[in-house]
């Protein structure tokens, strides 16, 4: 007790006339006493090897902006990247929602003193339910791919059966995610197929489905818009074949194109998927992902789900709303090894922000917002279809992100983007590795953000790195 | 007029604004926000740009969201924010299993607002990200040497996720091996039952040992469950009552000897930093949960962080990318072909690592000892106070101390007058004090309340606490309905359904509760 002792900001009981004091209550004269459980060989005897603590508040603010200084940031490039995290504007009302420390350092309370958050919760999933035209959610899972991965299990539980049909377009992160999800120990794997495509639409090729669908089948999975951008115009008539082989048909949707394209449901889908960022997240370096999975209110599609889902009740006083917890006994808290799917701490606050966002836009703006983004990417799309050496890779229509092959400019995507970096802009995502029957292609984003100007300065330095 | 300093107790009422569902504030034409258009250049080059939309794929109708000024907007979720009883306003004592320290505003106001962190793209080039690889690099250094495993991901996306990422990481090994005869997990009652749920996601089958009366499994029945169909172990040490296994390590080796691997959930760890290590006692894997023991916000229930560790065998199963350092620059590397692929888009949630390096990097070594010894500490002083409240009984290792947490009952209580920890969690909002954690289920400790009062609580937040409690238990024995019948002063008063089995009563979405009322 007689060192030098460093009193901590956020340690209150770090000074050592309080520590003495609670030792003494405690009965013990050495600290270490309290850890007389731990025998001597499990300790850690050394010193951890960390560095040297920077202890004002200041200092450690001026270290950290100092790393994040050394990143280039897409407020100060030009940003064409998508890929499953595209760049959207953020309403200023979502950041002060989602900042208020109330929300932002709450946890698991329960309907009485967490009231707001439970409240917030249910607007989630109601707002969403307009969205989507489905009457039935959960809080949100981590991101769209464990959204996926969660609805292809759904979809195998509700049914029994042990195969998915995949698109072979599929968005590569989710689909690695989505196949680990989908093992099992010692043999109790659902497995999946992938299903091809028109090589001129990138549509999905109906005749392999048709061919390799069976009993087996527990859902046919699509993504519409596609992970390459594409808008799946056979929704409808693969929705009917999933459902005339008795399987689930799984859409993972982009929420903010569903203004002006009809939500899964409208065309068939029992399962609808995707991921909030978005509706009023940051992109934070992939920080502001989470997922969502909407079915219908029938129970043999709404017992299936594995997280919390909100319900509007009622109190002892008459019309007060309170919130309650529905089936509980789903949920691996409660049911342990013999709930649906393992749960757990999600993305809470996501859903919040994602409920501010629904209800600053409305029905108006969430139309104006995806025909914004249609002409802005089309517009990218035709002008840098006409410059030399580059092409659009796809004829099919699309809604934020367009395929660009570069193969005719005898350049490769990497050489492109490297190139585009010193015009201080983030080329499209490189697919060449993913998809090489692509050529040197490369996935563009465009959105709201964007103007004329911005996009003519893509074309603009296109037409010089092309070149 | 303050809190009264005799007893400690205050004159708190929450707010109550009885506010609408936001779907109840909507006015036909009102806007919240004004978007982008395409300028008339765009415009005359694409036209209206939704044409191309095939009919059966055009929207026909409206979505049914609701239409409602800015201010109304932002009035409506601030007083749902005041309804909310967040860590930022109300001592979290109560939350045990959560380690709900204080989350540092230097830290938040640098993950929110700095454009180096909001405005990155995960995609972007390795060259333009150097300064977040490099603290991923980093806090992967400092979690290596806090655990002593030799490789981190911190590309899960809490503890759950992470146990999961673990299980997958169990199977692969085996698989790799050949060994396809292992289809079980062994965990114990008092590890998170996601230690049993996220291995059976993954296609165990999950074998549960009840605790003995020393309130951890004994070794013997741990032998007997282990064989040669062991694929792991998922264990917490100290488990959720805070009771260290002392003879953890002789676990390890038994499930070691059958050629199990060994994954330490370490969501505990908050009493251990720089005291005990995952590598000391023998584990292959680990996990922590960085806005637990590291000082994230829990945000709601997320977004979150669980890092997990490995061992050097055990690498090279490690979810992609990995972040590496050439001694220059920092880089992605994918080519990892025994990975078990992935768990999470990207690189997990992001903004939590620099927090948690943030926090380690102001604490160092000795700091982070400091929080440790601090949270046992405040942990024992307060277990000797509640100990004495009537109705209080702990199970369980008598005369043994606690960590940094401690499960309680009140048996005695709800014996002695009728009151459950149902009746006593909901009084506790009438005081100012978020709910408190009961348990997971079964409830095995009867009528039970976890509480951990890390070390971000002062002594005096600590005694604030306690006179709640006891209060409350003064009052389940002089006015019981009091008790039952709270909450008083909380946003809501009680709810006689607040979980729900009957198809007919959920309305889990504004538009499904309007049928079932039969509201235009």
């Amino acid at each position: 007790m007689s060192e030098k002792k460093i009193v901590y900001p956020y340690i209150p009981n770090s000074v050592s006339t309080v520590k003495a004091q609670m030792m003494k209550e405690v009965g013990i004269s050495d600290i270490m006493e309290l850890y007389d459980e731990i025998p001597e060989h499990l300790r850690f005897k050394e010193k951890m090897n960390l560095p040297e603590p920077i202890l004002d508040e200041y200092s450690i603010r001026k270290h950290v902006e100092g790393l994040l200084n050394r990143n280039k940031n897409c407020s100060e490039y030009l940003n064409f990247l998508g890929a499953g995290c595209a760049q959207h504007y953020v309403p200023a009302v979502c950041d002060e929602i989602n900042g208020r420390g109330e929300f932002l350092t709450a946890y698991s309370g329960f309907f009485w003193g967490d009231h707001g958050k439970w409240q917030a919760w249910f607007e989630y999933q109601s707002l969403m339910g307009e969205l989507l035209d489905m009457d039935h959610l959960s809080v949100p899972q981590y991101d769209g791919a464990q959204a996926a991965a969660s609805s292809l299990r759904m979809a195998s539980r509700i049914n029994g059966r042990k195969e998915v049909l995949l698109p072979k377009t599929m968005n590569p992160e989710i689909l690695l995610v989505v196949r680990n999800y989908l093992k099992g120990a010692a043999g109790s794997e659902i497995a999946s197929t992938m299903i091809g495509f028109d090589p001129k639409t990138g549509l999905l090729d109906l005749d392999d489905l048709r061919s390799k669908i069976s009993d087996a089948t527990a859902a046919v999975f699509i993504e519409n818009p596609s992970y390459l951008g594409m808008i799946e115009s056979q929704a409808e008539e693969i929705g009917k074949i999933a459902r005339e082989n008795g399987a689930e048909f799984v859409v993972y949707t982009d929420p903010i194109a569903l203004g002006m394209i009809a939500p899964p449901a409208h065309y068939g889908a029992t399962i609808a998927c995707g991921d909030l960022h978005p509706l009023g997240i940051h992109m934070q370096c992939g920080g502001g992902q989470g997922g969502f999975v909407a079915t219908h209110d029938d129970m043999e599609h709404a017992s299936q789900f594995k997280d919390f889902v909100v319900s509007l009740t009622d109190t002892v006083v008459e019309g007060e709303y309170g919130l309650g917890l529905v089936l509980p006994m789903n949920l691996s808290y409660l049911a342990r090894e013999e709930a649906k799917e393992y749960t757990g701490t999600s993305t809470g606050l996501w859903a919040i922000t994602a409920a501010v966002y629904l209800s600053l836009m409305g029905p108006k703006g969430m139309e104006e917002i995806a025909q914004t983004i249609m002409q802005k990417a089309q517009y990218a799309a035709k002008k840098i279809a006409q410059l030399d050496g580059v092409e659009l890779r796809f004829s099919s229509p699309f809604f934020k992100e367009f395929v660009v092959n570069f193969d005719k400019s005898g350049k490769s995507v990497k050489k492109i983007n490297k190139a585009l970096l010193k015009h201080r802009i983030f080329g499209g995502k490189d697919i060449s590795r993913e998809f090489p029957e692509f050529g040197q292609s490369a996935l563009y984003c465009v959105t709201e953000i964007m103007t004329k100007e911005d996009i003519d300065r893509l074309v603009g330095a296109l037409a010089k790195v092309a070149k | 007029m303050g809190r009264n300093s005799k007893t400690l107790l205050r004159k708190f009422h929450q707010a109550r604004w009885d506010e609408e569902i936001i779907f109840e504030l909507s006015v036909p034409g009102e806007r919240g926000i004004l978007v982008p258009r395409a300028e008339d250049g765009i415009r005359a080059e694409v036209g209206d740009g939704i044409s191309v939309i095939p009919n059966n794929l055009k929207r026909e109708k409206p979505a049914g969201l609701p239409e409602i000024n800015q201010m109304r907007v932002l009035r409506h979720f601030m007083r749902l924010s005041q309804e909310t009883l967040g860590a930022d306003i109300a001592p979290d004592i109560g939350e045990g299993t959560c380690t709900m320290k204080y989350s540092p505003k230097v830290q938040e106001h640098l993950a929110a607002r700095h454009p180096g962190m909001v405005e990155i793209h995960p995609l972007q080039d390795e060259n333009t990200i150097q300064g977040i690889l490099e603290i991923y690099y980093k806090l992967e250094q400092f979690l290596k040497e806090i655990s002593g495993l030799t490789y981190f991901s911190l590309q899960p996306s809490s503890g759950s996720q992470a146990i999961y990422a673990n299980a997958s990481i169990v199977r692969a090994y085996h698989a790799s091996r050949g060994d396809n005869k292992r289809d079980e997990i062994i965990t114990t009652m008092f590890s998170h039952p996601v230690d049993a749920a996220a291995p059976a996601t993954a296609g165990y089958k999950v074998i549960t040992l009840m605790p003995g009366e020393n309130g951890y499994p004994d070794l013997g029945a741990m032998k007997d469950a282990l064989s040669e169909r062991t694929a792991g172990i998922f264990i917490t040490n100290p488990e959720d009552t805070g009771i260290y296994n002392s003879t953890i390590d002789e676990y390890v080796k038994a499930a070691h000897d059958v050629g199990a691997l060994c994954s330490y959930d370490q969501a505990n760890a908050n009493g251990l930093l720089g005291i005990a290590r995952a590598k000391e006692a023998g584990f292959d894997l680990c996990h922590f949960n960085i806005h637990k023991t590291f000082s994230a916000p829990h945000g709601c229930m997320g977004p979150a962080m669980g890092a997990i560790g490995v061992t050097k065998e055990l690498g090279e199963y490690l979810p992609v990318p990995r972040v590496k350092f050439d001694g220059k620059k920092y880089y992605l590397d994918y080519k990892r072909p025994k990975s078990i692929g992935r768990v999470r888009c990207f690189f997990g949630n992001t903004p939590l690592a620099l927090k948690a390096y943030a926090w380690i990097m102001q604490h160092g070594a000795d700091g982070l000892k400091e929080a440790a010894e601090i949270s046992v500490l405040n942990n024992n002083y307060m277990e000797k106070k509640i100990r004495e409240i009537p109705g209080v009984v702990v199970k369980y290792a008598e005369g043994k101390r606690r960590l940094e947490q401690v499960r309680y009952s009140w048996e005695k209580l709800m014996e002695d007058v009728g009151v459950g920890t149902d009746d006593v969690e909901r009084r506790m909002v009438d005081y100012g004090l978020p709910h408190y954690f009961q348990s997971h289920h079964p409830h095995v400790v009867p009528e039970p309340f976890t509480l951990e009062p890390c070390e971000s609580y002062s002594k005096d937040d600590i005694d604030e606490f306690v006179a709640v409690m006891r209060q409350i238990s003064k009052e389940a024995h002089e006015d019981p309905e009091l008790v039952r019948n709270a909450p008083h002063n909380a946003p809501i008063h009680n709810i006689p359904m607040p979980v729900i089995f009957d198809p007919e009563e959920m309305a889990t979405t504004w538009r499904k509760y309007k049928r079932m009322k039969g509201i235009k």
